[in-house]
């Protein structure tokens, strides 16, 4: 595959996305949290289930389930990792920079850094969808809302 | 044309103008023709010379456009029938694609015709347009849905359809022609048979099936059928429901509006003949006549050609994908079509689709609008590369290319 491998395809399936969605880390359900919520893209059928624990207002940690493509399910293993220590309005303020980082490829910040992997997928607006997934399922659980969608 | 040979084919692809296109600096390989086919240039020209030359609205105007329009827009209609071999041009109702047909069937049939305790047998490979409106109206008006079960072969189960008909109390079969992710046909000659000893109407969902090969609904003995425009080398914007004269004229309107009435007053109105009664309001008249387009091409071209040249191909693509280590092809039917859903071991449907896409290879990616059958399946989503008449044996051959290249890159 290397020889046709273009570019845009090399930055979407970057090293972190195929390692995090072959052995994601944080692929489990949380056997105490406070909160959980279930992320749908009905045109796709992706599905993303994110529990939330939290200590003190912070979330502490972040556990998922998913059916999906390698993006959604490298999407929500960092954000498992990116959203720890923030509270509600922190988390929701970086979940709509993420989406803007995977919209257009381009976002400042040292929070973002370790997220930066999913800048590739602005080349792919089709799959821009796959890879907030989960952040949409996290805004959704700690707003008390047990279920999202994309549309 | 029997046959399609190597010349026949390149003289065919040169009349859809869209294969010509590059993708991604690469050569469109298309085969994601069961979701939308291409258009011939027979089809886009018909369209514009109608808007170029000859266009009004229709059934009114007492001018020579309308008069022109009119008899373009009627004559689809005789088109129609000829294709389906309906014996009846009045039993032809356009609607805007094969949803809109079933809703309508659901709406009229379901609603003026069934009683509360009936029920409508489904099957397990249905699309989305065929289970929602059956649900819609099974909680509205306590009809029963049923849903006859597929093998794991993914053929439907006769004995099991026949077993949900047994307490008579089923008032319609509707069921697909052809399955949009398995490719299987439905043997729909003997489901008629069989709804129609149990006292049921049959609706055949030929979305996928007249694409492929000759539909005649009165050999099936059918009493509805739909199409839709759009797969068959049409425009969007309109499809086709057939109905028994006798059924239409029992239906109650689905929209009301202008065009669909003999007289309106404010305490009553009445309505217009068939198949009138069922086209209210300005209809797709440009799309109407690219359809009519469309089945003057596929015509020519003829079902004996088509069905041969993509059975070649549907053999093809199963013998080579059955050759690629991870590839899981899903559903084995004796008699299938043209559309061929796998899964890999190593990647997700939407990741195969996305490297396919890199490669200038469109296939489709998801659950195909068939969550149940997928389920059914035991799968999430699947890829579907889906062939028509203009598809070649080096497409799939690249098809297989590109899913070496998707293996070597995700394992």
């Amino acid at each position: 595959m290397n020889e046709t491998l273009s570019d845009d395809l090399a930055d979407l399936y970057e090293r972190t996305i195929l390692e995090r969605s072959r052995r994601p880390r944080h692929a489990s359900r949380l056997a105490c949290f406070d909160a959980h919520a279930r992320g749908d893209n009905p045109m796709c059928g992706d599905r993303v289930d994110v529990w939330v624990r939290r200590e003190a207002g912070r979330i502490a940690e972040i556990g998922f389930e998913a059916r999906g493509c390698a993006i959604s399910i490298a999407a929500a293993d960092l954000m498992a990792e990116a959203a720890i220590d923030l509270d509600a309005e922190a988390a929701g303020a970086l979940a709509e920079r993420v989406a803007a980082l995977v919209r257009t490829g381009a976002g400042q910040g040292a929070d973002l850094d370790r997220l930066r992997p999913l800048a590739g997928v602005h080349a792919f607006p089709s799959r821009v969808r796959c890879a907030t997934l989960a952040w949409r399922a996290l805004t959704a659980a700690l707003d008390g809302r047990v279920e999202t969608s994309s549309e | 044309m029997n046959v399609v040979t190597p010349q026949d084919l390149a003289r065919l692809r040169a009349d859809f103008p869209i294969l010509a296109e590059t993708v991604h600096g690469r050569p469109l390989v298309f085969l994601d023709s069961a979701a939308s086919a291409q258009k011939p240039r027979a089809v886009i020209e018909a369209m514009v010379g109608a808007m170029e030359r000859s266009y009004a609205n229709v059934h009114r105007g007492l001018h020579w456009m309308s008069e022109r329009a009119t008899e373009a827009y009627e004559s689809t209609r005789d088109a129609a029938a000829g294709l389906l071999n309906a014996p009846d041009r009045h039993e032809i109702v356009f609607t805007r694609n094969s949803t809109e047909a079933i809703n309508l069937v659901a709406h009229s049939y379901g609603r003026g015709v069934l009683r509360p305790g009936q029920a409508v047998v489904i099957s397990a490979m249905e699309h989305h347009s065929n289970i929602v409106p059956w649900q819609l109206l099974r909680d509205e008006r306590g009809i029963e849905l049923r849903v006859a079960p597929i093998t794991d072969a993914g053929e439907l189960d006769l004995a099991s359809l026949e077993s949900l008909l047994a307490d008579g109390r089923v008032g319609l079969v509707s069921i697909t022609h052809m399955s949009n992710v398995l490719g299987t046909y439905v043997p729909a000659a003997r489901v008629a048979a069989l709804a129609h000893r149990y006292g049921a109407k049959v609706l055949f969902d030929g979305s996928q099936a007249i694409v492929h090969r000759a539909v005649d609904v009165q050999a099936l003995d059918a009493d509805f059928y739909a199409f839709t425009g759009h797969k068959l080398y049409g425009p969007t914007g309109i499809g086709v429901l057939w109905a028994r004269r006798e059924l239409l004229e029992a239906m109650p309107p689905f929209l009301g509006g202008g065009d669909m009435i003999a007289s309106v007053t404010y305490e009553r109105s009445t309505w217009a003949e068939i198949p009138h009664k069922f086209e209210a309001g300005t209809p797709p008249i440009i799309e109407a006549i690219g359809l009519k387009a469309a089945i003057a091409y596929v015509r020519a071209v003829g079902y004996g050609a088509i069905a041969a040249h993509e059975a070649a191909l549907t053999e093809h693509a199963l013998a080579t994908l059955a050759g690629i280590e991870g590839v899981n092809v899903l559903g084995r039917a004796q008699d299938r079509g043209g559309v061929v859903s796998f899964t890999m071991d190593c990647a997700h449907a939407h990741d195969i689709a996305t490297l396919l896409d890199r490669q200038g290879i469109a296939v489709r990616a998801g659950h195909h609008c068939a969550e149940p059958l997928m389920r059914r399946l035991g799968v999430d989503s699947t890829a579907r590369a889906s062939f028509a008449l203009y598809t070649t044996r080096d497409e799939i051959d690249a098809l297989a290319a590109g899913i070496r290249r998707v293996r070597e890159f995700f394992s």
